[in-house]
């Protein structure tokens, strides 16, 4: 695929060149995951978080596909066999329940990370914009997906969040409330809304597995990026991904799983919302209707628009909302800068990690009860995010003066193994062994 | 097209900061008022269960109690329908007695005459779920001044706070001071409703269910003072809402075991599997001499020696 050095699969076993000749399915694998795929060797531990995605999304597909079995998708018995039959009955079906619930955090949790990478290291710059982009449809069908499983136990906040979510269709002028009440099904979320959203949300993981199949194939084709940024030259910047790549992936996998687990088995209920273990009533209205943690940034960002500007504020937040992720697919042609790596790029990387900031308070301000003072700060916040993509990004790609590059991976990776990505210039952490000499 | 997407940030910025300049100069202009609600409102008291932290057990002595009360005070009004008499086995029953806390129990459970085919009652079996106390929500609403008792099964996963939500609501009940009427009049309890700062908006329509010592005789012969009733009957519906607690705290211990070997064992391989790429890289050959030089120039520019 990628390089001319790329190993290519020999069957070792008769049967195996049996099967490949016939369908070459493990040449396939081999080629994508084993060891005919090279890798940068100066990849740090950020780049084990798209591996972990796929691990997460594996665990709930297995997990969603078992408690399927159990649930029952009616207004009247929903609630129950999640709580009862489920959480009691079924033979470990608490572990099931807890292991999906706090499956989709974590999933969540890794995809941010993963995204935070790219956003950091330029992964979405050339040639890489089709992979940058088939991942951002992954998050948005992810973010569908995990909006509809909140959903299905049919709890106040699953009825509340889905009455406020669809809300957002009504924003939209003349058609906004036929729409909202074609996807709904009826005119507050019920039967028909429940039993479509277990539909699509049985559905969509496996869309989402086919667009993950895409991503990984897009990025095979220039290969992966590293912390240097530097395309790869030749054979010595490279190691295949098995079984270098896989020894470093399989270990961080085991630690990242004992952190879910210590979760999962110890704190099962603490990423959740008490009040989804009342059940659903259309009268009684929660205090704080609030989104599941990952959607909090841009819950917030909807509920800053406070003003009736030319159009309703309900419509500027939800254009906004929408737009804060749509945005994100332009990213490869709003930072024109010809260095990809953030560690090169000075006045980047201050931003970068503004923008970490500006969305952490973004979320704080997403989950909390509403308060003046939090209000403002939101406001503050959202309007950062959209400068800073939409203005900041592109003027300091324009004016910045980024660092002397090194001229190879192997030169980066010289500069001591400990510090597998030092940029040139700059001292390894712990010292170094190669550079004296 | 940057140009665009530039000036719809600018839009968008543009409006949040007229919104917020609007919003503070509204707040700084009239204040609103501080709501009795924020000001009086207390953080559940600290209580300490058998059943807390990784390796918590239930104390079953203390859930029997626990039992004791619901049954005695909490089941008059409150149903627990997620919970089947059968379960009670988790509390350390045994059959015998199941099958007469089942056929003992004060309300029947919702039957059919099987000759006349009219609604009737029978006595409850150890595969029934507690009855409701009430026969529908209208009738509980009716019997209770139009409020309606939540069911308790779920009740410690159903309140921020969980256990010591339930404890402190429980012992939380006190006569409101006249100067605290006087001070946020919105506080004054309403007729029919009773005062509690642990309660979110301060007035509960639930009148205190624990109000004297030795309301319940204890089987076991604890001394039944409020505070242990309320102690007892939280740690209950800590089981009720989580029966399967210790078996999640084993198996979560075992995982977690496994994964740490896992964790270490595949540490230890990674390390194997580079050690040779590693050890290569570093013997390969010294810097390219002009990239050499360029970090000479930067390590005396930050100060470090080498």
């Amino acid at each position: 695929m990628s390089f001319s050095w790329a190993r290519q699969y020999e069957p070792k076993h008769p049967f195996m060149r049996w099967i490949d000749q016939r369908l070459p399915l493990p040449r396939l694998v081999y080629g994508a995951i084993g060891g005919g795929y090279p890798v940068p060797r100066n990849l740090n531990y950020w780049w084990n978080f798209g591996v972990l995605a796929g691990i997460f999304l594996t665990i709930q597909i297995v997990t969603g596909i078992v408690l399927a079995m159990h649930y029952y998708s009616s207004v009247d018995g929903a609630f129950n066999s999640v709580n009862k039959l489920i959480m009691r009955d079924v033979n470990a079906g608490w572990l099931l329940r807890y292991a999906h619930m706090n499956g989709a955090s974590f999933f969540f949790i890794v995809t941010y990370i993963h995204i935070f990478r790219g956003l950091y290291y330029g992964s979405y710059k050339a040639p890489r914009e089709l992979v940058w982009m088939l991942g951002l449809v992954i998050y948005l069908l992810m973010m569908a997906t995990a909006f509809m499983g909140y959903v299905l136990p049919w709890g106040q906040m699953s009825y509340w969040g889905a009455q406020v979510i669809t809300g957002f269709f009504s924003a939209f002028p003349l058609i906004g409330e036929p729409l909202r009440v074609w996807l709904l099904g009826g005119y507050a979320p019920d039967q028909a809304a429940l039993t479509r959203f277990f539909s699509l949300h049985y559905l969509l993981p496996f869309v989402i597995a086919a667009v993950v199949i895409l991503h990984i194939w897009a990025l095979h084709i220039p290969g992966s990026s590293n912390p240097t940024g530097v395309d790869v030259k030749d054979e010595r910047d490279t190691l295949p991904f098995h079984p270098f790549y896989t020894a470093k992936d399989g270990w961080f996998a085991a630690a990242v799983l004992l952190v879910y687990a210590l979760v999962t088995y110890f704190a099962p209920n603490y990423l959740g919302h008490p009040d989804n273990y009342i059940p659903a009533n259309p009268l009684a209205t929660p205090a704080h209707i609030v989104p599941e943690w990952y959607f909090w940034p841009f819950y917030a960002i909807l509920r800053s628009f406070t003003v009736d500007f030319i159009i309703p504020a309900k419509l500027w937040g939800v254009l906004a909302m929408f737009g804060s992720i749509l945005l994100l697919f332009f990213l490869p042609w709003l930072d024109k800068s010809p260095v990809r790596s953030g560690s090169y790029r000075p006045v980047f990387k201050r931003f970068f990690w503004l923008l970490v900031i500006d969305i952490v308070i973004l979320g704080y301000v997403g989950g909390a009860p509403i308060s003046w003072w939090r209000t403002a700060l939101g406001q503050a916040a959202a309007a950062y995010y959209f400068i800073h993509f939409l203005v900041i990004l592109p003027l300091v790609s324009a004016f910045e003066t980024p660092d002397p590059l090194p001229s190879s991976i192997r030169e980066s990776v010289l500069h001591g193994e400990k510090a597998e990505a030092a940029p040139a210039g700059q001292a390894p952490r712990g010292g170094s062994v190669a550079t004296a000499g | 097209m940057r140009f665009i997407l530039g000036l719809i940030g600018v839009v968008f910025a543009a409006i949040l900061l007229i919104s917020m300049i609007g919003g503070l100069a509204t707040h700084f202009q009239t204040p609103a008022a501080a709501l009795a609600a924020e000001k009086l409102h207390e953080e559940p008291k600290h209580l300490r269960l058998a059943s807390d932290g990784p390796f918590g057990k239930f104390d079953k002595q203390q859930l029997q109690r626990g039992f004791q009360v619901y049954s005695e005070v909490c089941s008059a009004c409150h149903s627990m329908n997620l919970v089947a008499f059968h379960d009670l086995e988790g509390l350390g029953y045994n059959e015998a007695e199941i099958k007469k806390i089942a056929s003992d129990w004060k309300t029947q459970v919702p039957s059919i005459n099987p000759d006349t085919g009219e609604a009737t009652g029978r006595k409850a079996l150890p595969s029934d779920n507690f009855p409701s106390p009430f026969a529908n929500e209208t009738a509980a609403r009716a019997a209770n001044n139009n409020a309606l008792p939540p069911d308790l099964s779920l009740i410690t996963k159903a309140r921020e706070g969980g256990a010591a939500y339930v404890y402190s609501l429980l012992t939380g009940y006190h006569n409101q001071t006249p100067a605290l009427v006087k001070q946020y009049p919105d506080a004054k309890t309403p007729p029919g409703l009773h005062y509690n700062p642990y309660f979110a908006n301060l007035n509960i329509a639930m009148p205190p269910p624990l109000t004297s010592n030795g309301q319940v005789s204890y089987a076991d012969g604890t001394p039944a003072t409020v505070d242990q009733m309320a102690k007892d009957v939280s740690a209950f519906l800590v089981w009720t809402a989580e029966p399967n607690l210790e078996s999640r705290h084993a198996a979560g211990i075992a995982v977690a075991i496994f994964l740490l070997f896992a964790t270490i064992l595949g540490y230890l391989a990674y390390r194997q599997t580079w050690y040779e790429a590693k050890r290569a890289v570093r013997v390969t050959g010294p810097l390219e001499p002009e990239n050499q030089a360029k970090s000479r120039k930067a390590k005396a520019k930050s100060g470090i020696a080498g």
